[in-house]
């Protein structure tokens, strides 16, 4: 063909983690502390709810803004956990997983060269998500001074006269970091004070291990200028369902439902029933969950501090973020390293954005006898790592 | 922390003091103490190897027996229990409510072991009024453990 295809996508970067993904899948034994999934099947009543919905021949179309069941439960849940209510007709779309909604969040919102800030490191997807819109990202550089967290002067300096839309994605992948009361209290002034909307993406709500996670839209004055993202993927291991939901005020959910319903259709009927019957009932596997990763997670702080690693205290989602700045290697080179010579594989941090160079991203979805595993080859590799760097001080000082 | 740490070692005894005082975030020597404490109340009771003899060459055979009793005066069902857990070839002895009073689980190597403790011993008891005897064919899951193959990871070994 001699016609081109789109710039605006050929312009897009392949995403960091696919390229690791690749070199992984060439090597043997491997090890992963890689995936952003929960090791957990999705609890069996909840398939079971699924395989029933089959089974009675639920396979239709619901409508495009999701079952009604599912969006009146979906009210329940946000209303029981942080006290905030969206009507289930109007204020609820029912997407393909939180990241559908982060895609037709932004294209509802943007004009040509408005501005979406995004904190970094976070995921992957708000960046070229954003330029897909027609927006231009600006990144803010969160720092591990602050345990990763958005200070109110980084997000001031960010805004400028075109800027329409702030990402608030905590808990956060890859860092674990969370935004405290106090911390949002600070941002919602800013957001309101400078009249811009937000994304909150707290798609890892439920694995928040200190204190219970507050939703940005539940301050005052911020439920009408916030699109709440969450989803089932995490909270109850339900990645493969692709099921999530965005909450917000009527004049944009009825924008986004526009999309979705020209897009695609509905999300799937199979998953919207299962969900249901996860909203209902799943407490109890969200809680047993939720102590599973909080065990795995002092194992993991414990075991970079044995080894001596730097690593903040990550509160939320099921990742630690050690630095690896010692060693004086790109966080590729180090992840590439660890993969080839202890067969242990964790995404470099850069995969989310510059300011993770430096980082390392560990998973723990894993089970304790695997992270154990993994920390004693680590172990191996850093303490190579050290001798290697003795080596080089030594013969430097002999010459 | 006592029911996050019952919880833990019910799925795994075999979770050092080390690791549990890591994961439970308190010191080595509460975890040691609990543990001391949770076994002189009788509340762990032992620390068992969940085998699945059929994969080895060893052979093994349960029967799961439902008896019938007459329960005697002032003892209840107790005194007949007693009688009946204190043969080491009995595993579990249960009281049961329903069609049956005592669920009695025995091992032995061959069925003829078995028939041989039920005939002599366990029918022979005063209060026994009618047993029934089922042998285990197939052991699908056991204390919560499923015994098939283990699941393989089947995640991508990379995900955002």
């Amino acid at each position: 063909m001699t016609k081109k295809l789109s710039e605006k996508i050929l312009n897009i970067k392949p995403s960091g983690i696919r390229k690791f993904f690749d070199i992984v899948n060439e090597i043997e034994g491997v090890i992963s502390l890689g995936v952003g999934e929960p090791d957990f099947d999705t609890p069996w009543h909840i398939r079971d709810e699924g395989i029933y919905a089959l089974e009675k021949g639920r396979t239709f179309y619901t409508s495009n803004s999701g079952l009604k069941e599912l969006r009146y439960e979906i009210s329940n849940y946000i209303k029981r956990t942080q006290g905030i209510n969206y009507n289930p007709e109007q204020e609820i779309i029912v997407t393909i997983g939180g990241s559908e909604a982060i895609d037709i969040g932004f294209r509802i919102l943007i004009n040509d060269g408005d501005e979406i800030i995004i904190p970094q490191p976070s995921y992957v997807s708000y960046e070229p998500c954003a330029e897909l819109a027609g927006a231009k990202p600006v990144i803010i550089n969160l720092k591990a001074e602050n345990e990763f967290r958005l200070k109110p002067e980084e997000l001031i300096n960010a805004i400028t006269p075109r800027t329409k839309l702030l990402v608030l994605p905590f808990p956060n992948n890859p860092t674990g970091a969370v935004m405290e009361k106090e911390d949002l209290e600070k941002i919602a002034k800013i957001i309101i004070d400078n009249d811009i909307y937000v994304m909150s993406d707290e798609i890892y709500s439920e694995l928040s291990y200190k204190d219970k996670h507050i939703s940005i839209a539940s301050l005052p004055g911020m439920k009408e200028r916030t699109i709440l993202i969450n989803g089932f993927s995490k909270t109850y291991a339900m990645t493969g369902w692709r099921l999530g939901y965005a909450c917000g005020p009527e004049e944009i959910i009825s924008q986004m439902i526009k999309i979705h319903q020209y897009a695609i259709m509905c999300a799937p009927t199979t998953s919207q029933y299962a969900a249901v019957k996860a909203l209902r009932d799943g407490a109890e596997d969200v809680e047993m969950m939720k102590q599973a990763y909080n065990q795995r997670r002092k194992f993991l702080l414990n075991a970079f501090k044995e080894m001596n690693i730097e690593c903040f205290e990550p509160y939320g989602a099921f990742y630690v973020f050690p630095s690896i700045k010692e060693f004086g290697m790109s966080s590729e080179e180090f992840a590439q390293r660890l993969l080839e010579e202890e067969k242990v594989a964790a995404i470099p941090g850069n995969a989310f954005g510059d300011s993770g160079e430096g980082y390392l991203r560990i998973s723990y979805a894993y089970s304790l006898d695997n992270l154990k595993t993994a920390m004693e080859r680590l172990k191996n590799f850093v303490a190579k790592l050290r001798r290697e760097k003795e080596k080089i001080n030594q013969f430097k000082k002999s010459i | 922390m006592r029911k996050e740490l019952l919880a833990v070692i019910e799925k795994n005894a075999r979770i050092g003091l080390k690791d549990l005082a890591i994961m439970l975030g308190v010191d080595e020597i509460d975890i040691a103490n609990e543990l001391a404490a949770l076994e002189k109340e009788g509340i762990i009771c032992g620390y068992l190897t969940l085998i699945d003899w059929e994969k080895t060459s060893i052979e093994k055979v349960t029967a799961l027996i439902e008896v019938r009793v007459t329960p005697q005066k002032g003892e209840g069902f107790d005194k007949i229990a007693e009688r009946i857990y204190n043969y080491p070839e009995v595993r579990d002895v249960f009281l049961i409510s329903g069609g049956y009073d005592l669920l009695v689980t025995i091992e032995e190597k061959t069925l003829r072991e078995i028939s041989n403790f039920v005939s002599d011993k366990l029918s022979t008891l005063d209060s026994v009024l009618s047993t029934a005897t089922h042998f285990i064919l197939k052991r699908y899951k056991d204390h919560g453990t499923i015994l098939s193959n283990k699941d393989e990871d089947e995640r991508e070994i990379i995900s955002p």
